[in-house]
């Protein structure tokens, strides 16, 4: 009977090799640690966000990218334009897998601290300092490219949003535009009032660059900075006031919780073009859509008031930004495209032929002169916009939906202002705290 | 001794090829989920930005004590259920309807459902929203309902859910349980219509019992299907409904590992979801053991 003992070493052998197969089969993880190669010259890969006109930007591009060849002998470019829904998972993809990622990219400015955090991309502080254009990049823009008092990247352009209103509808109604929080929230519901198939002002659940001017305006801020960290400030007393504002917007009386609850910002946007809204929160971005629309000529755009005649409602400073990846072995090189592809004279063209605004305060003022339509839009970053909290948790906190939960959770009414705020703060925490 | 050998291996050389198979497609999959469970594993550990380090029962530890993870499990229960229990009876009622029409009805209903079999999810949800839209749809201008918003409420949105659910399953059922009832004997339907029996005593004492290996079959497919559903949660209720009210735990698991790229405390949620069908598959079977039915 030595049959049990063959058995044994039968399966012994292959056992061992499962054993060790499985220990070498842990999940896997790059080795994205900073390229020691600095080459001069050879190819530099770019990845720009395909946008929904995309010829004005590639035009731009092809532009700045053949001057830029022609000063650096040796170097070429290959700029790839990647779709912005599959971005994120593009972008992990390349921090994942070195070898074929990219050298410069375009990414959303909320996304710096968490790309900062999965080692994704180069410190470039000390070219930024040097850099003599730099000196003018708006505030707000530095600060959506510093994490931790280092920069990692160069301010593409910003998009910031502001009041939309139908003339007509104020002209036939003979209301005037509002000029406080307060007047906003009487305006909208006396148009709802008079013409109860227009939403006053189309406000969404989930809209949360829309909801934020509110908090700011009232002193509240989303999260403050404390110690390496921070901790949600969003359940103070002066954010529950402006959580109140917004959310008293919802209802029968100008936008039924029914709809609204459920509605992004696209969905406000969609509304006023289509006509059926009387006031809507939207950006400089949004501008084409509304010319494409049903409410062509017959509405104007004027900064979102704040709590006092006169303020303006901080709003948030969205936009994208050009990066370097800490992988790229052409590190100067790419240092040098980035500063040509967010350069003074790429976004004074970037803004003529895609309508982006420009980050430097003075090519601002100056193309705001040329185009009266974005007035109030460079009004509105010149009162001082605001960015979302330079934390990798940030990342964890959209995709998490705290915020539009908490909107949600208030005006449908599970929860009052102080409950729902509450527990997006504790959930807030816990993703800050998680992040370290 | 040597032939008894061979003869006590040969089985395992025919299973080989589908064993080693099964073992690279089911086994090692499900060995990686366990382990980036026990193990801190985010985009940036993906990346390499951090080490990747052991946990141990950290991230089921966080699962278990975070409150919405079991509201979200019972509802997921409670809906999964539901699910079931509607494509099985109307894939039933179904079945036996075709059994009892004539050709060019039959011809007709299998068509139809053959068609929202072949729907793909997320345009079968599609056209769902379409067809309930408040402001545009159909359904609300038929019923005279008004502009009344399905989404909105918690049971409101989860059964527009389950229509669609059962809508696009029980074409699996009615077919798999019509070519049952094909297979049983003519002969045993008459002796029990000239015994009297009504129709629903025939289907429950003479049918079913025969059915019962389809049944068990269909239900297992149904409760493991329903309760991954993702694709009509997702899609219907905009990635979980107000306030994340119609969240299920596949969605749950998704927003937590892709969307907050927290691979670690994805896994852990499916590792849990494998447990609990596994659990809910062989008590089933088990139960049907008891009753001295081999299967």
């Amino acid at each position: 009977m030595n049959h049990p003992r063959t058995f044994a070493a039968r399966t012994a052998v292959p056992l061992a090799a499962l054993v060790l197969a499985a220990t070498a089969c842990a999940p896997g993880t790059s080795d994205n640690s900073g390229s020691a190669d600095d080459e001069k010259s050879g190819t530099l890969r770019v990845w720009l966000f395909q946008e929904v006109n995309n010829a004005p930007k590639k035009q731009v591009v092809d532009e700045t990218v053949t001057a830029f060849e022609k000063a650096h002998d040796g170097a070429k470019v290959k700029v790839e334009y990647i779709p912005v829904e599959t971005r994120a998972e593009k972008i992990k993809a390349a921090f994942n897998d070195p070898k074929s990622a990219p050298d410069v990219i375009e990414y959303g400015n909320t996304d710096t601290a968490g790309y900062v955090k999965d080692g994704g991309l180069a410190d470039v502080t000390k070219e930024f300092a040097a850099w003599d254009e730099a000196a003018q990049t708006d505030p707000t823009a530095k600060q959506s490219v510093t994490v931790d008092g280092k920069v990692y990247g160069a301010p593409y352009f910003v998009g910031v949003r502001a009041l939309y209103y139908r003339t007509d509808v104020f002209e036939q109604l003979g209301v005037d535009v509002p000029k406080t929080q307060a007047e906003l929230v009487a305006t909208a519901r006396k148009i709802h009032k008079v013409r109860p198939e227009l939403y006053g002002l189309a406000v969404g659940g989930a809209y949360t660059y829309g909801a934020m001017p509110f908090i700011w305006a009232n002193g509240g801020e989303l999260a403050d900075e404390k110690g390496d960290g921070y901790v949600s400030a969003i359940d103070s007393p002066a954010a529950r006031k402006g959580i109140k504002a917004y959310t008293s917007l919802f209802g029968d009386t100008n936008c039924p919780a029914a709809k609204c609850a459920a509605m992004g910002g696209n969905d406000t946007v969609t509304a006023f073009a289509a006509g059926k809204a009387a006031m809507a929160i939207g950006g400089d971005f949004s501008h084409q859509a509304m010319e494409d629309g049903k409410v062509k000529g017959k509405y104007a755009v004027v900064p979102l008031p704040g709590v006092k005649a006169g303020e303006i409602a901080p709003a948030f400073a969205g936009g994208n930004n050009i990066g370097v990846l800490r992988s790229t072995s052409h590190r100067t090189l790419a240092v040098d495209l980035m500063k040509q592809l967010a350069g003074k004279d790429t976004q004074r063209e970037l803004f003529a032929g895609m309508g982006f605004l420009p980050t430097y305060t003075d090519v601002r003022d100056e193309v705001a002169k040329k185009e009266p339509f974005v007035a109030p839009f460079v009004k509105t970053l010149g009162a001082g916009a605001k960015f979302v909290p330079a934390s990798p948790a940030w990342a964890k906190i959209d995709a998490s939906l705290v915020l539009p939960t908490m909107f949600q959770e208030i005006v449908s009414g599970r929860k009052d202002v102080k409950a729902a705020s509450g527990d997006a703060a504790r959930k807030m925490d816990d993703a800050f705290g998680a992040a370290g | 001794m040597r032939s008894v050998h061979g003869a006590r291996w040969t089985p395992w050389l025919y299973l080989a090829p589908a064993l080693v198979l099964l073992g690279g497609l089911l086994v090692y999959p499900i060995y990686q989920l366990g382990l980036i469970s026990f193990l801190e594993y985010t985009q940036a550990q993906v990346s390499g930005g951090e080490p990747t380090t052991f946990q141990g029962l950290a991230n089921y530890q966080h699962l278990f004590s975070d409150s919405q993870f079991w509201q979200v499990l019972l509802a997921t229960v409670l809906f999964a259920a539901a699910c079931v229990v509607s494509t099985l009876l109307v894939g039933c009622a179904l079945a036996v309807l075709l059994t009892r029409v004539r050709a060019v009805p039959r011809l007709a209903l299998m068509l139809a459902a053959l068609g929202a079999w072949a729907t793909p999810a997320i345009t079968g949800s599609t056209v769902w929203m379409f067809l309930f839209d408040p402001d545009f749809g159909p359904v609300n201008k038929t019923l005279g309902l008004g502009d009344f918003s399905w989404t909105y409420g918690r049971y409101s949105a989860f059964a527009l859910v389950l229509l669609e659910v059962v809508w696009c399953s029980f074409p699996f059922v009615m077919v798999t349980v019509y070519a049952g009832i094909r297979a049983i004997p003519g002969e045993v339907l008459e002796a029990a219509s000239l015994d009297g029996a009504s129709q629903w005593r025939t289907w429950r004492s003479v049918m079913a019992p025969m059915l019962r290996p389809i049944l068990v079959v269909v239900t297992i497919q149904s409760i493991i299907w329903d309760f991954k559903v993702f694709t009509q949660i997702y899609v219907m209720t905009n990635g979980g409904g107000i306030a994340g009210q119609n969240l299920v735990l596949n969605v749950y698991a998704y927003q937590k590992a892709f969307a907050g790229s927290e691979y670690s405390l994805g896994s852990a949620i499916g590792v849990v979801m494998l447990v609990i069908l596994l659990a809910v598959t062989l008590v089933y079977l088990r139960l049907m053991r008891r009753e001295g039915r081999e299967l």
